[in-house]
Formats: C-alpha cells, sequence, structure tokens
C-alpha cells in the first residue's frame, strides 16, 4: 500500500457511491438494531432493486445519533432524516425519492439537536459503511497514518498532539501528547499500546458507538501512536457485552491486514503494527488502567499502585502506551488538519470536542458530540429538548459511578474538566443521565454506592468495606431510618473511602454522595425517622 | 512457550472441547491464555463447571486456584448450567431512573424466582446486566439474546411467559 493506492481505492469507492442516483444509509448500530432495523435494511435492499440496478443505493452505518426515535434511515442527496422507520415504511419510502419526503416519517433535522452538534470523533458516524475499509477510506480514512508514516518524525507527532490541548476521554483528563512522550522517552525494544474500550459507566455508551460505527479510525489511531511511541503491538480490550463492537473490530483488523495498512512495512516504511482483541470479562474495575493491564495477562482484575505508571512498567513489565477508544479516535483528524485546528476548538484547558450519551428523563435520547465548553443547560433543553411529560428538571448526572449529580441552579457551567470537578462531579467517559422532579437524589445516590459496592474488587480495605457500609447507611434512608449520627458518619466515610482507595474506583465511589449531600441535603434529613414529619418542605 | 498439546484428554469425549483447544493452541498454552480459554469454554457449554476448570488449569499449568480465582472475579462466567430461556434485565442508570428496578422485582415475583437464579422447573434464569448501552431504549433487557426495548411490568411478563410456552410447545 502507498499514497497512489490509497487515494485509487478513494476514488473508486466514491465513484461507486456516486453511480446511484439516491443513498438511503440504514443505521445499524446497536441501538436501531434492537428495534428492528436489520429488517428496514433489507427491505428497502428488496425495493431499491426492483426499480432498477443504479436508483438508489442502500447503505448500513453507524449510529445517526437520535436513538431514542430509531431506527433511523437518512436519504441522500435529499438531505432527509426518517425515524421509527418500519419495514412496511420500504416502498413509501423508494417510491418518495426524487419527490417529496414522507412528512409522517420525518424528522426535523433542522432541530437544535442536529444544528448545536460538532462532529469529529463521529464525523463518519451514520455515513460510513463501517464493515468496509473502502468506505473508512473514501472519507480520508488512513489519511493521517500515511502522512504521519512518510512525512513525520515520532517526535513532530507528539509535539502535535501537544499542540492540539488533547487531553484523555476515559474520564481523567490527563494531557494525552505528555503521556505519549513519556512512553516514546521510556528506553525499551519492546512496547505496547492498549486501546481501553472497557466502557463500564452504566449509561454509557459513546466507546461501543465509535467501535461499532468507525472501527478503522481506532485502529488508525493506535497505529500512530504505536508509531510516536515506538511500539510494534497493540490491543484493544473490548467488554464482552458489546459483540457487535467486537465483530467489527475484528473485521477491521482483518481488512486492514488484508490491504497492508496493519502487519509489516506499512506504507512501506520499516514501521509494523499488528493488533489484537481482547474481551473484557465484565469486571468494572478493568476500566482502570492497571486492572485492565492485569486482565490482558490472563488475571484477576485487580489493580496495583502507581508509580511505577503503564507508561514505564505495563503490560508484562513494557512501557505501555493506554488509551481510550474515543482517545484514539480524535488522533487522525488531529493529524490530517493539524493541532493548531483541534486547539482552536473548546475552552480553558480542555479542547476539542466530547461525545456524551444523553439518556434518562428527557426528550431526544442519543449520541451527541459538543464542543467544550457548552453549557449544560444548553445541551439539555437545546440539543436534549427539554424534560418530557411536563416535568420540571431536578438533576443530571455526569460521569457514572465516579460523577455527580448537578442541580439546576448550576446548570450555566460550561462542561469542561475543571468546572465539573468544582461541582464535585467530573467529565468522566460521557454518560449524562437527567433526572426529574419524580427521581429521588437519595435512591440515586444508593443506587451508585450499590454499584461500587458490588463492583469493588476487594484488593483494598477503605474501598471494599467503606463501600458496603456507606450502602448500609443509604439504605437507612432511603428506608425513611436514617439519623443524625447516620448522617456524620456517612460524611467522615466519604472522606475515608476517597482518600485511602488504592485506585479510582474507590477513589471516587463517594462523588454521587459527595454531591448530592452538597445539593440535595434536605432530602437525607428529610428521611430521617426521628424527625420525618416536621422537616417536611422546611429545608432546602 | 509450549507449544504442543496438553499431556491430559479432555473431561470428555465433546466435539466442543476441540473448541477449547484450538483456543489454548493458539496462545500456545501459555498461562496468559488463560481469559480468553475461559472465555471460549464459557461460550461453548454455557457455563464452567469443575472439570473444565480442572482441565484449563492443567492444559495452561495454572493453579487451579487461580483458574478458580478467575473464574468467580469475572461476571461473564457462570459456575451454573442457566435455565431454558434466560430474561436479563438492565439496571444501568437511564434504565433505572426509568423504573427497572420495578420491572425486575415484578419479574421476580411473578416467575416466583430470585434474581441471579433458575426456577425450579428450569425453565427461566433471571439475571440482572450492568448496563447493556441501550439507554435510548430504556427500560431495556435482554431476551434470550435479543434486546427487548421500552420494557412495561405487563409486556415483559408477557413475553416471557410466551417464550417459555412457545418453548415447552
Amino acid at each position: 500500500m502507498d499514497m497512489d493506492e490509497l487515494t485509487n481505492i478513494a476514488q473508486q469507492e466514491q465513484a461507486k457511491e456516486a453511480q446511484y442516483v439516491h443513498r438511503a444509509r440504514v443505521c445499524t448500530a446497536t441501538g436501531c438494531l434492537s428495534i428492528g432495523s436489520e429488517a428496514v435494511k433489507e427491505a428497502l435492499e428488496q425495493h431499491a432493486t426492483a426499480k432498477g440496478k443504479q436508483h438508489c443505493l442502500v447503505m448500513g452505518v453507524g449510529c445517526m445519533g437520535l436513538c431514542g426515535a430509531g431506527p433511523l434511515v437518512s436519504i441522500d442527496p435529499a438531505n432527509v432524516l426518517y425515524q421509527q422507520v418500519t419495514a412496511d415504511d420500504a416502498t413509501a419510502i423508494i417510491d418518495s425519492l426524487g419527490d417529496e419526503p414522507i412528512e409522517r416519517l420525518r424528522c426535523d433535522t433542522s432541530a437544535p439537536f442536529f444544528t448545536r452538534q460538532l462532529k469529529i470523533v463521529n464525523e463518519n458516524s451514520g455515513i460510513i459503511d463501517p464493515e468496509h475499509i473502502e468506505s473508512y477510506i473514501a472519507h480520508d480514512g488512513y489519511s493521517a497514518l500515511a502522512k504521519a508514516l512518510t512525512e513525520l518524525s515520532p517526535n513532530d507527532l507528539i509535539h502535535e498532539i501537544t499542540t492540539s490541548g488533547l487531553r484523555g476521554r476515559g474520564g481523567a483528563g490527563y494531557p494525552t501528547g505528555l503521556k505519549w512522550s513519556t512512553v516514546a522517552k521510556t528506553p525499551n525494544a519492546t512496547k505496547y499500546v492498549v486501546c481501553n474500550g472497557d466502557e463500564g459507566d452504566p449509561g454509557a455508551f459513546m466507546d461501543r458507538n465509535v467501535m461499532e460505527s468507525d472501527p478503522h479510525r481506532v485502529l488508525e489511531g493506535m497505529a500512530i501512536g504505536a508509531y510516536a511511541v515506538g511500539a510494534s503491538y497493540g490491543y484493544v480490550y473490548v467488554r464482552a457485552e458489546y459483540p457487535l463492537a467486537v465483530e467489527r473490530i475484528n473485521k477491521a483488523i482483518r481488512q486492514a491486514e488484508k490491504n497492508k495498512l496493519l502487519g509489516k512495512n506499512i506504507f512501506g516504511t520499516p514501521f509494523s503494527f499488528d493488533v489484537e482483541v481482547r474481551l473484557g470479562a465484565g469486571a468494572f474495575v478493568c476500566g482502570e488502567e492497571t486492572a485492565l493491564m492485569a486482565s490482558i495477562e490472563g488475571k484477576r482484575g485487580t489493580p496495583h499502585p502507581r508509580p511505577p505508571y503503564p507508561a514505564e512498567s505495563g503490560l508484562w513489565g513494557y512501557p505501555t502506551l493506554i488509551n481510550n477508544v474515543e482517545t484514539f479516535a480524535n488522533i487522525a483528524p488531529i493529524i490530517r488538519k493539524g493541532g493548531d485546528w483541534f486547539a482552536g476548538i473548546g475552552v480553558g484547558r480542555s479542547r476539542g470536542t466530547k461525545v456524551f450519551a444523553l439518556s434518562g428523563k428527557i426528550n431526544n435520547i442519543g449520541l451527541i458530540e459538543v464542543p467544550m465548553g457548552i453549557s449544560l443547560h444548553d445541551i439539555i433543553y437545546e440539543i436534549g429538548g427539554g424534560i418530557p411529560d411536563g416535568r420540571t428538571f431536578k438533576a443530571v448526572q455526569t460521569g457514572g459511578p465516579s460523577g455527580g449529580c448537578i442541580p439546576s441552579e448550576h446548570l450555566d457551567v460550561p462542561v469542561d474538566y475543571e468546572s465539573l470537578k468544582a461541582l464535585s462531579s467530573v467529565m468522566g467517559s460521557g454518560g449524562m443521565i437527567v433526572m426529574d422532579d419524580t427521581s429521588s437524589m437519595v435512591d440515586v445516590a444508593r443506587f451508585f454506592m450499590e454499584f461500587c459496592m458490588s463492583e469493588s474488587c476487594g484488593k483494598c480495605i477503605p474501598c471494599r468495606v467503606g463501600t458496603v457500609q456507606m450502602h448500609h447507611i443509604l439504605t437507612k434512608f432511603s428506608e425513611y431510618h436514617g439519623a443524625q449520627a447516620d448522617l456524620d458518619l456517612l460524611e467522615r466515610l466519604c472522606d475515608m473511602v476517597k482518600y485511602t482507595s488504592l485506585c479510582g474506583l474507590g477513589q471516587s465511589a463517594p462523588n454521587a454522595v459527595v454531591s448530592t449531600l452538597r445539593f440535595f441535603r434536605d432530602e437525607y434529613e428529610a428521611r430521617m425517622s426521628d424527625t420525618m414529619s416536621e422537616m417536611e418542605g422546611t429545608h432546602g | 512457550m509450549r507449544t504442543q498439546a496438553p499431556p491430559i484428554d479432555p473431561p470428555s469425549d465433546d466435539k466442543r472441547w476441540r473448541i477449547i483447544n484450538a483456543a489454548m493452541r493458539r496462545h500456545g498454552y501459555a498461562p496468559r491464555a488463560l481469559i480468553e480459554t475461559l472465555n471460549s469454554v464459557q461460550q461453548a457449554f454455557g457455563y464452567l463447571d469443575e472439570a473444565s476448570l480442572r482441565y484449563v488449569s492443567s492444559a495452561l499449568h495454572v493453579p487451579l486456584s487461580k483458574t478458580y480465582g478467575v473464574a468467580t472475579f469475572y461476571h461473564f462466567y457462570t459456575l451454573k448450567p442457566s435455565g431454558k430461556h434466560t430474561c436479563v434485565v438492565c439496571l444501568g442508570t437511564a434504565c433505572y431512573i426509568k423504573g427497572s428496578d420495578q420491572i425486575l422485582r415484578a419479574l421476580s415475583e411473578h416467575f416466583d424466582v430470585a434474581v441471579g437464579q433458575t426456577t425450579a422447573d428450569n425453565a427461566l434464569s433471571l439475571m440482572t446486566a450492568r448496563c447493556i448501552g441501550s439507554c435510548g431504549l430504556a427500560p431495556a433487557g435482554v431476551i434470550d439474546n435479543v434486546v427487548a426495548p421500552r420494557l412495561t411490568e405487563d409486556g415483559v411478563i408477557a413475553k416471557v411467559e410466551e417464550i417459555i410456552t412457545d418453548g415447552h410447545g
């Protein structure tokens, strides 16, 4: 493979698509598939073929974002989006091509849900066919890898990533350029690259979407990372609960190998890189990098203290670059368009965009990608379309079990790493769950504590025992049996577990309690057994 | 790294052991292949019994205690066979906010089975998931490996009744 061949493949694929008068793209990511998009696709194909050979190309594509209104079908070049399509609608859709669109099925793409988004990670999602490498190549795929290998040195690459200001999208926000340069500087002939696809936060499906909708983007980002740090082998660690993501990543690896975009001497350079998928076997703690590597090594996924950091001593003791799926998905566009371009998006120390999975009590449920610095208010009321059923907004939970609940008085906060942290929450991996006035914040805190309690690996005592004790106390409040002494103890436990646990799971386990105690203390106080009757409505 | 076949025979002459042997061979029978191997046993047989744990341990030269440790650490593995049908209720945050805990309770009461257990007649296993990532379809579940969107108490009970009856019919 060289640059000319890559351009050739891209042109051929573009010409192939252009042969057709119309193109119908059907979402075949998990969300839409589970409500029947495969049948929709088959029906569309059947009717399209009946109309003649080059009338309409029916493509299976990745997620288009508005998962709550699936199955989604987009029509090109008419630029029409249909929602809640069934197989029975296929005839009407094909018949209407080139004519007036079907209003009954139409989804308004001029709504803020679509116009307020800015897509970098998901730029191909819903447009390309994730199961065909040619489709990715036709949309600039692997051109960043070609540029990196033939025009740039590893140092140039690291400089570009540092300039971009990209920070880890797995939640902690560690500067990616700094991480890459640390691994690059560690002298060792053997190094590894690991992609963390163990998306364990409940309510988060951003990484699954990237792997299902645009798997080659992840591989390209990993290959560029491997070249920058001097690694020649990589692992993609994916949850076993994501069978379609596993299947598509595996397929992408085979296609890339076949096209010599993975393997030996890529683009005729001395650089070689192979990738293998490893399945997570269902343990939340394996999202923590040292636990994840223990799992790849075939062991129980228990974390170990850092330092040594994986950059110095990771997989089997070798220097290892470990980044999240979304982080790797940002790499190719940064190399194509330059670090300065990326740094021009966002605010403060948070640059670029972030993908969020918007769900819960909100009108528009689905995946969104927004520039850093957008306010929570805009996400919830503009993009999200507000709260359904005439209820009122109460809180938004960000960051999964490591995050906290943000109340309405703080909705003007810009979404960036530092601002969310200041509100006892975290950016996290991108789950964003909206709650209305029917949700009890004590129950939510208890829900997350139960999660942390059962997912604690048991290695360190503060997390193993502390989460059980906190859950016990929260259950008392949940059942209206709390007491002032319980509240005091709960606050002490929050501090103790936060500051003495070994890994991120324990250190962030109290966040849900801390933030609900900070913003919704009255709900705890209203659930004390001794004061229940007179507390009603007097605190707030 | 050893690359030859394990010195012991599989627990039975079931053909599925070939899949497991192939998984171990692919990794050169190295101890690091433990999780990959257990994944293949879980997928081929649906659970890990004592005989399979012993076999994998000796083939990969991993102490049985370690194999048992790994098998009980990860949620993906089960040590008991599941019922004829399975119903998984997602307890992810988005589903929880929309009442999946009540749906789970209703299923448990209606079919007289504790969460994580199988009914006495082996017809149904009632399980939970941390998050199946179908938050757009909340509350969601997985009935016999098919994602079931927007569950209601009555709807899911009827649906499960239906697959149980059909399965026996």
